[in-house]
């Protein structure tokens, strides 16, 4: 692995932004032209990762170099740095592979879109910036990289900007993320304080040594950790910040399934992964665990009782996140990783199937208004099943490996976490197989002038998704054969250190119990919904509360937003700036106006006024030196 | 010959002048007046020289005299313009300078 591969590895994504951003107006003509631009751009960075992954094969030491520096002091350098170890190939496969798949899928997607070219810039630009994020071999750098995904997502949300809802939705994602970064920033300088450096190898080394400033005394890192978590929360959608994400669903599809399902919001996750050293240390997992557990069995339980399929894949999301931050909690950071390996291809074909639905059914979302679309979409449906299988854990898929081996790991921590991860499994599969029964089962509900035009995407939109389904269902297999014993686990042994808990009990025992509680919610969905319309819902208060996702927004809203606006309404503008701040400014130039009006009476144009006055001086002169002088 | 009753003189013109200028509105009037207080400068400049028996005063005299004629042509000549504009030369009603 050398430096120049890295960094064509980063600059390709960045050069195709700058094509389709900069030379975006010549290529409106040629659309076609401009998305194979932007996803050729992806698919160098694929190519060199695969390179790097591959460097990294049979005991390959971890790539750590500098390419130039970036501020310096007195006391303190930050570097532009690259560390490539295996868990950044890991993430470096997942980002490429996944998105470059999404950028051919974009092609057809949006085909048509007068933003055509700013879509694929914006993309690229995405890509770009998440490369940054794992690429980098200090916390600077993936601050850089953390906040140009957030501004991506931002830009992506509110692609549509001549939608309201969009432009909400991107300015709330924003808002609500500048909350976590806020907690990141804190405690990068909590780091900064304590060790003097942001270096991540630095850090660790220190770290383990005990050679660092207490800043805080002995909770220095505990401070630090759990400041860093709240950057994590915010990006990565866990409760109390996760309400952004089932909003951010206004984007594009295509953008919910790279950036809100595969890859920025797995970003808090490879940053504790990152961080691994400093959790162990300062024993702040349990609080990681607990919030990504309760996160996972809220947010399922929200999208028991949704009917837009794409939040229902939101919340869906929030709650495998939820499950990924429990497995770096309890210290099974192979485990958490791997789920977000597996998370990403299942889920990223689930949104992009969704998008198929989408494409087929005139933008349409409510799943009510559909039913019996297997025949018309058989490929669609196909493949969205093998990613609802695979997330409901239907053994020996993509889910079942990974979700198998955080509970397992859940269990030697706590077996209450273990509990509320195995009714959020069952939730799982319970909704995601509600959400297929409705979608592609049953009769058509469909309208008839969006059922006339019913078809199956074109070849560029379904070949990626055909792709997809492969390591959809196979990875878990794959990677995650023999547990902890996993291919998975030896490649990423060297990064994460050992685990406080050691998985304890019959491993096979615990993929049963795991098979039957995913099949479980299988049939039970099958038992409700492969028959029955949805209108037929219960109506009483508990299902009120669920669909309308526990009045958390409304709440918010009551208790946060509009304190805020009403405060800034009356408080800041009303009083502060009318009164105070205009008051000063206006208050000045009133006295001045007052005492000009004064003194311009004396200017009164007429020549001998001034002349009376000039003789009167001259007489009081003359006078004061006769009689005084 | 008594230098003072030049110097009383003097001082009864320029008085006179400065109470010229200070109420009456005429233009060329108080142009006069002007004059008037310029020449009771001059007398007072050459009964003084006069006195001490030096030169300098009345070498002053011609400068004053000097002065007062290129004044007379610049003030003559605004005054006529200024006629020309406002068709008065009433200074009161010359007053566009009003801050």
């Amino acid at each position: 692995m050398s430096l120049e591969l890295i960094v064509v590895l980063l600059i390709a994504p960045l050069v195709g932004f700058l094509i389709n951003g900069l030379f975006g107006k010549w290529l409106k003509g040629n659309e076609k032209l401009s998305g194979w631009i932007g996803s050729v751009a992806v698919l160098i960075s694929l190519i060199c990762s695969i390179i790097a992954f591959a460097s990294l094969q049979g005991g390959g030491t971890p790539f750590d170099e500098t390419l130039y520096e970036w501020i310096t002091g007195e006391s303190f350098a930050f570097n532009i740095g690259f560390r490539v170890d295996a868990l950044t190939t890991v993430m470096l496969l997942v980002i490429t592979g996944v998105g470059f798949l999404i950028h051919v899928y974009s092609i057809g997607y949006m085909h048509g879109d007068a933003g055509y070219t700013r879509y694929f810039a914006y993309l690229n630009l995405f890509v770009f910036a998440m490369l940054i994020l794992v690429l980098g071999n200090n916390y600077l750098m993936m601050f850089v990289g953390w906040e140009g995904v957030g501004l991506c997502s931002y830009l992506l949300i509110g692609f549509w900007y001549d939608k309201k809802s969009a432009t909400d939705a991107g300015k709330k994602a924003f808002i609500v993320n500048r909350i976590g970064d806020f907690g990141f920033l804190l405690g990068m300088f909590t780091l900064f304080a304590a060790f003097g450096t942001l270096d991540f190898v630095a850090i660790f080394d220190a770290a383990e040594a005990d050679n660092f400033q207490k800043v805080f005394g002995t909770s220095t890192l505990v401070i630090a950790t759990l400041l860093l978590f709240v950057g994590a929360i915010g990006k990565s959608a866990q409760i109390p910040l996760y309400v952004w994400l089932p909003d951010a669903m206004e984007g594009p599809t295509p953008v919910s399934a790279l950036i809100h399902a595969a890859t920025m919001v797995t970003a808090g996750v490879y940053m504790i992964a990152r961080s691994a050293v400093l959790y162990n240390i300062a024993h702040t997992g349990e609080v990681v665990a607990w919030i990504g557990v309760l996160t996972a069995f809220f947010a399922a339980t929200i999208a028991l009782a949704q009917n837009d399929i794409k939040r229902i894949l939101a919340y869906s999301t929030v709650s495998q996140l939820g499950y990924m931050f429990l497995g770096v909690g309890v210290g099974a950071y192979a485990s958490g990783v791997f789920h977000l390996v597996t998370h990403a291809f299942f889920k990223g074909l689930m949104f992009l199937t969704a998008g198929s639905v989408m494409h087929a059914m005139a933008n349409e979302l409510d799943m009510r208004k559909m039913g019996g679309l297997k025949a018309k979409m058989p490929i669609t449906h196909w493949t969205f099943l093998v990613g609802a299988l695979a997330i409901a854990g239907f053994p020996f898929l993509s889910g079942f490996w990974s979700k198998d081996e955080i509970l397992h790991s859940a269990w030697g921590s706590s077996p209450l976490i273990y509990i509320i991860g195995l009714i959020t499994a069952f939730l799982t599969a319970f909704y995601m197989f509600r959400l297929i029964f409705v979608t592609f089962y049953g009769e058509s509900r469909v309208e008839p002038d969006v059922a006339s035009h019913l078809h199956e995407s074109p070849p560029v939109m379904w070949v990626p998704l055909a792709i997809l389904a492969i390591p959809s269902a196979l990875i878990g297999l794959l990677l995650g054969w023999g547990g902890h014993d996993s291919w998975f686990h030896h490649f990423t042994k060297s990064v994460f250190p050992e685990a406080h808990h050691e998985a304890s009990g019959n491993v096979v025992l615990f993929m049963v119990i795991s098979s039957i509680v995913g099949l479980a919610g299988i049939a039970f969905a099958w038992m409700r919904y492969s028959k029955r319309v949805p209108s037929t819902e219960p109506t009483n208060a508990l299902y009120k509360l669920i669909a309308n996702k526990y009045y958390i927004d409304e709440i918010y809203n009551a208790l946060i937003v509009q304190p805020i606006k009403n405060g800034s309404h009356y408080l800041l503008w009303r009083i502060v700036d009318n009164g105070v701040i205009d008051g000063i400014v206006n208050g000045v130039a009133s006295v001045i106006q007052i005492i000009g009006g004064t003194l311009r009476r004396l200017q009164t144009g007429i020549v001998q006024a001034y002349i009376v006055s000039m003789v009167l001086g001259i007489v009081l002169f003359l006078a004061y030196y006769l009689f005084f002088g | 010959m008594e230098l003072q009753y030049y110097l009383i003189l003097s001082a009864l013109l320029f008085t006179t002048g400065v109470i010229g200028v200070l109420v009456r509105r005429n233009a060329i009037i108080i142009f006069m007046c002007i004059e008037l207080m310029l020449n009771a400068a001059n007398l007072a400049f050459v009964a003084i020289s006069r006195s001490l028996g030096e030169a300098t005063g009345q070498v002053f005299v011609f400068f004053v005299m000097a002065v007062a004629a290129a004044e007379v042509a610049i003030g003559l000549a605004i005054i006529v313009s200024v006629f020309k504009h406002r068709e008065t030369i009433n200074v009161d009603e010359v007053n566009s300078l009003k801050g």
